[in-house]
């Protein structure tokens, strides 16, 4: 079997004293849609941007395409396409200017980078824009803008930090289209996100980060069997007494969690658990039995939780 | 099809051409007037004072004022050009609109950012140089081949300005440290650089302090190449004097430009 086309053991991230990732393995292969979880600050950008070959590893390996990055940095960004959390397009000019201009960056032919341009521009549903101002574009056409910018190359590797943030739910079902299509055509996605929808909805296979470390691994699927219950009961009590009202559920369920807004309460089955609560006199102003989802992972693996 | 790799820094150098194609004519005209203004201010107005004085154009080498000034013109130009063009779009490139980081994402290196920068200063005062020889052409007194070598001297003071003040803002934090350049640095090397009065005419220390700098060094070999009496052996000196500020300027600016975008 051929070699991972990432391949990360004990990649470690300091700045200064601060450990931003702390030994963290990772394998994604050719073909995967590959996903970074994680609260803020868990070390998600920092990892990513080891893989994109702008940040040198701190201590561990690191291995892209079967070279290493600490020797092979130029050489494996010729193969990447990035979209970074914060934009870093050229404000001063043109949409398409900034297509074929990135383009030229990888030294493709004046005349490829522009017809790869005019191909890009109808990917991002920019076409119209082409000869506007970056500066003048909404954040969100900035964004599809980044992103498209990102595939001038024809990268066999993507790698995507929060590629939707900003967008309107129209432009991120399109893009997630654009990107389930890449995949088909055999290109390697990996993306960070804090939409768990769009986790579930994109990634092969997925890690949960918190504080450097990865906590847990899998396909989202497996993640949610793993960590979670069938089914979620979630309950809103009145202004301000979900808190005193979270210790009355004890019991119910395998677990109960109190988050600011509301409290969940874990269990296999939602709607007797809702029984269990109603027969312990409990009033919830609403409630809601779902089935489980991949934020309820998330929330278990990177939150805090009530329960024993 | 054959494809030959374009070099890294004039691939970096097609991004700011793009972006002043949509420039070009203001900056060509006010490149071109400028000198225009000062040529009839200072040239035919102080120019007529200091001619009249006897004894004067000994201390000018012969030379009548206005084709005195002249290459002190050609040569500053491109040093607050270069200067100018050295700070804030160096700033903005890592911090605010961040085009550097998009182009470290690129098989491109921070080497091939800093000469691109370099090679496209020295295109730049070029381009204005070429507008400030127009401007002098037009005046029977500092019309000369010489300003053809001008030129190309004004490109190399232009570098010796630009990456080391690229090299500073690079690392530097805010915006607040380029003001104090322009009132602290360029504007006194303006007024004592000797591009307007022969050094001789300081005190001998502020005379040592200009003579520090790579402007003053141009501005006579440059002013030589005009008035038609050319010293080769000293031009040599000062020409490679010049030409070490650009170069380490430039390896310093390539550290610190790697530093700040792979960290
Ligand atoms: N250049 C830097 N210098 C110092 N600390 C840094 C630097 N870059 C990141 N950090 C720190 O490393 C930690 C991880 O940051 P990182 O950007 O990787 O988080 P993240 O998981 O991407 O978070 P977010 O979801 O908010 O984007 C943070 O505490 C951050 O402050
Ligand atoms: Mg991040």
């Amino acid at each position: 079997m051929p070699e991972p086309l990432i391949v990360a053991s004990q990649l470690v991230k300091r700045f200064g004293d601060f450990t931003a990732v702390d030994g963290i393995d990772v394998e994604v292969q050719r073909g995967e849609a590959f996903g970074f979880l994680g609260p803020n600050g868990a070390g998600k950008s920092s990892t990513m941007r080891m893989i994109g070959c702008v940040s040198p590893v701190t201590a561990g390996t690191l291995r892209l395409f079967g070279l290493d990055a600490a020797t092979h940095g130029a050489q494996i960004r010729r193969r990447l396409g990035v979209v970074p959390q914060l934009d870093t397009l050229d404000t001063e000019i043109t949409v398409q200017e900034n297509l074929w201009l990135y383009g030229r960056y990888f030294d493709l032919p004046r005349a490829e980078a522009k017809r790869r341009a005019a191909e890009l521009l109808e990917f991002a549903q920019l076409t119209d824009r082409a000869d506007s101002i970056v500066d003048n574009l909404s954040g969100g056409m900035k964004r599809r803008l980044s992103i498209a910018r990102s595939l001038i190359n024809e990268p066999e590797l993507l790698l995507l930090d929060e590629p939707t943030t900003g967008l309107d739910p129209q432009a991120r079902h399109v893009l997630w289209d654009r990107l389930y299509r890449l995949k088909q055509q055999g290109v390697t996605l990996v993306l960070t996100t804090h939409y768990m929808d769009e986790a579930e909805q994109l990634c092969d296979r997925l890690v949960v980060m918190d504080q450097g470390r990865i906590v847990a691994e899998g396909s989202p699927r497996s993640l949610i069997e793993q960590y979670s219950t069938r089914e979620v009961l979630e309950l809103r009590f009145a202004a301000g007494t979900n808190e005193a009202a979270a210790p009355q559920l004890g019991g119910i369920g395998e677990r109960q969690e109190l988050l600011p807004d509301r409290v969940l309460v874990y269990a296999a089955d939602g709607e007797a658990a809702l029984a269990e609560a109603h027969a312990r006199g409990l009033q919830p102003e609403s409630a809601l039995v779902r089935r489980s989802s991949l934020e309820d992972v998330f929330l278990l693996l990177t939150g805090r939780t009530l329960a024993d | 099809m054959a494809h030959f790799a374009t070099p890294g820094p004039l691939r970096v150098m097609s991004g700011h051409v793009v972006a002043f194609r949509r420039m070009w004519k203001m900056n060509v005209m006010s490149s071109f007037l400028q000198p225009l203004m000062y040529l009839l201010g200072l040239g035919v107005g102080v120019g007529a004072l200091v001619d009249r004085n006897t004894g004067s154009t000994d201390t000018l080498g012969g030379a009548s004022y206005v084709a005195f000034v002249a290459p002190g013109l050609l040569v500053t130009t491109a040093m607050a050009l270069a200067a100018g063009e050295s700070m804030w779009p160096v700033m903005g490139g890592l911090k605010w609109q961040r085009g550097y980081h998009g182009i470290a994402a690129t098989p491109l290196t921070a080497g091939d950012i800093v000469v691109g920068h370099g090679v496209w200063m020295a295109v730049r005062c070029g381009i204005a140089s070429a507008a400030v020889s127009v401007a002098l052409a037009l005046f029977p007194d500092t019309r000369s081949w010489g300003l053809l070598p001008a030129i190309a001297i004004s490109m190399l003071v232009g570098l010796a300005f630009a990456m080391p003040i690229m090299a500073f803002s690079i690392t530097a934090e805010l915006d607040g440290a380029f003001p104090a350049i322009q009132r602290f640095v360029i504007i006194p090397l303006f007024l004592f650089g000797g591009a307007f009065y022969p050094l001789s005419q300081l005190p001998v220390g502020v005379q040592w302090a200009a003579k520090a700098t790579p402007l003053w060094h141009g501005v006579e070999v440059a002013r030589w190449c005009t008035t038609g009496n050319v010293r080769w052996a000293a031009t040599a000196g000062h020409l490679a004097y010049v030409a070490l500020w650009a170069l380490v300027g430039t390896v310093v600016a390539v550290r610190n430009m790697r530093r700040k975008l792979y960290s």
